[in-house]
């Protein structure tokens, strides 16, 4: 990662009375993979908009290498954009929609031509270019769109939820082709998503957003592993989110008679509120009472395949989720008492 | 059955009018009556060669065709307004571009000739075409307002982010996108002024009077069956508009899109 090449600078966005983004700052450096990940209406997609150029921010600056491109209109930012529904030009063959970014640059037909060709190869329809984008499929449809973005060379690609649209299957297939593609063109891009599996496993860097600010910015294994909130740590993966009292530098009492040890960062304050989270397939069933196990009783299975499910619950009341991996160590039923293993090292003290 | 009986008498009943009067217009006598005495074509030489159906047939012509041209670029214009600017009102200025499909003929007819006494323009076609446009817009408006409608905005968000100026952005992308409501608003447009009579025969005179209005002087004059065969020539004439616009512009496609 060397500069930047788009910065915001305290951005607000407001429609009407209703605060979309509020004082974002982001530096976005190139080549890099950027996510904006967050449930909707959290201003992801307003943001996107505000770097396009499709919204002018309420307040703050846009950079774009540096340069101050807060007032310019989308057409003069030279960036590309990948719209959800795609929005490909109905009434123009592929070839034209590919070729659409070109002609507005007054490129020469012979380059046209052959750089359409190329990106249409990138995305493997070259032989689709008489088609009109209505007789494609879905998956299709996305490839043209991120052709039509890419054969411009433009300075960051956006994109907007662009696998939303399709089925599972090829969702995950795409995704790939969408990193295998970044990666060979070295472009910079944003890609907006609600889907934390499609951020997790596309980025170099995560912005987990909430009510138009960023809640915690890292890389993926950060966000997953030391969520900053409680928010990101809900919204990222499955957690299990305990409250409790600090009793001493690594310890939380949950209840009296139910203390768990705790591999904190930094020692917690004695005394305090904490609010500790674990993933469920760091938790295990152990075989009885021991170190570091708590006792639980088994409130519900759901069996998933390759895994089951647990929601068991403490003796204070508070419930745990657990991911219990096939084969299961042992059978489980409703009402069953069980003991869990907690390392200390896998919790996750929340700010 | 019963249902079968109901449509056979109402297609009956639209149609048979019609059917006289292209009956009637072969009459070899110069009466209007039913059933016809015989067979001959000499109303319909009548027609072409009546001088005052020449001018009025030209002057038709001249004034669909400006109306027309005028209608289409404010209707359409029209239209993007009503749906993307942010009017105070909207429906109220919705219903002011609508209002020539409610007034009746004979009270906009009286406005347009009170209007075009105080202007000195009573002589002139100009006041015969603005008339016009007023009375088609309703139905341009209408149809390229659905067109409006039907198009994803993202489109031309995506032509801005490929470097498409504002201007590039409307005729490459909006435009083309908007042609089905522009094709079927410009029929309707025809049919309406071609047809139209209440209101021109307030402002026109013998210069500048359109084909329906002559032939209203002509009946009021003469009861040979001359305007029989003008109106069987009339008929056949918005048929063959209707026709090749449903076979080549794809009418029906458009309406059903609606």
């Amino acid at each position: 990662m060397a500069r930047p090449v788009v910065e915001l600078e305290g951005c607000t966005k407001d429609f009407g009375g209703v605060r979309a983004v509020d004082a974002l700052d982001l530096a976005i450096f190139e080549g890099e993979f950027l996510s904006l990940l967050g449930p909707s209406g959290c201003g992801k997609t307003t943001t996107l908009n505000l770097i396009a150029g499709f919204v002018e921010p309420t307040a703050g600056r846009i950079l774009i290498d540096g340069e101050d491109v807060t007032s310019r209109s989308a057409h003069l930012r030279g960036l590309g954009v990948v719209f959800q529904s795609y929005a490909l030009f109905p009434h123009l063959s592929v070839f034209e929609n590919v070729a659409f970014g070109l002609r507005e640059r007054r490129v020469p037909a012979a380059e046209i031509r052959r750089r359409v060709g190329d990106a249409l190869e990138l995305v493997r329809l070259d032989r689709l270019g008489r088609q009109r984008p209505a007789e494609l499929s879905g998956g299709m449809q996305q490839r043209v769109a991120l052709a039509r973005a890419l054969v411009y060379r433009p300075r960051v690609v956006l994109l907007d939820e662009p696998l939303a649209a399709l089925d599972k299957k090829l969702r995950e297939g795409m995704r790939e082709e969408l990193r295998a593609i970044q990666r060979s063109v070295g472009i910079t891009t944003v890609f907006v998503t609600h889907d934390q599996a499609e951020a997790l496993g596309l980025s170099d860097r995560i912005a987990v957003m909430s009510h138009g600010r960023i809640e915690q910015l890292g890389a993926p294994r950060e966000i997953y592993e030391r969520p900053a909130s409680r928010f990101v740590a809900d919204f990222i993966g499955a957690s299990t989110v305990l409250r409790g009292r600090a009793l001493g530098r690594d310890l939380v009492a949950l209840a009296p008679g139910l203390t768990i040890r705790v591999a904190a960062g930094e020692a917690l304050r004695v005394g305090e509120e904490v609010e500790i989270a674990i993933r469920p397939e760091r938790v295990r069933l152990a075989s009885g009472p021991g170190e570091g196990a708590a006792e639980a009783r088994v409130e519900g299975l759901i069996y998933q395949g390759s895994m089951t499910e647990v929601t068991a619950r403490l003796a204070d009341g508070q419930r745990v989720l657990v991911f219990v991996t096939e084969p299961a160590p042992m059978p489980l039923a409703p009402g069953q008492l069980v003991h869990l293993q907690l390392p200390p090292d896998a919790f996750m003290v929340l700010a | 059955m019963i249902l079968r009986l109901i449509v056979l008498a109402l297609a009956a009943f639209l149609t048979v009018p019609t059917a006289i009067v292209i009956a009637v217009s072969f009459n070899p006598g110069a009466i209007l009556s039913f059933p016809p005495a015989g067979f001959s074509l000499r109303w319909y030489v009548n027609v072409l060669t009546y001088p005052q159906f020449q001018r009025a047939a030209l002057n038709s012509v001249l004034v669909t065709a400006w109306a027309v041209a005028l209608a289409l670029p404010i209707g359409t214009l029209a239209a993007l307004a009503l749906e993307r600017a942010r009017l105070r009102g909207r429906n109220l200025w919705a219903a002011a571009l609508l209002s020539p499909l409610v007034v009746p003929g004979v009270a906009a007819g009286l406005g347009f000739l009170i209007l075009a006494a105080s202007l000195g323009l009573l002589r002139s076609r100009s006041v015969l075409i603005a008339a016009h446009v007023a009375l088609v817009l309703p139905f341009v408006v209408r149809s390229v307002w659905v067109s409006v409608r039907n198009l994803d905005p993202a489109l031309e968000r995506a032509a801005a982010s490929l470097g498409a100026t504002p201007w590039r952005t409307f005729r490459r992308v909006t435009l083309p996108l908007l042609r089905p409501g522009l094709f079927a608003g410009a029929l309707f447009a025809v049919v309406v002024s071609v047809n139209e009579f209440v209101v021109s025969l307030f402002i026109s005179n013998r210069v500048t009077e359109i084909l329906p209005v002559a032939m209203f002087s002509y009946v009021v004059n003469y009861t040979d069956p001359t305007i029989a065969a003008l109106s069987t020539l009339f008929i056949l004439a918005t048929f063959l508009v209707v026709w090749a616009a449903d076979r080549y512009l794809g009418l029906g496609r458009v309406f059903l899109q609606h």
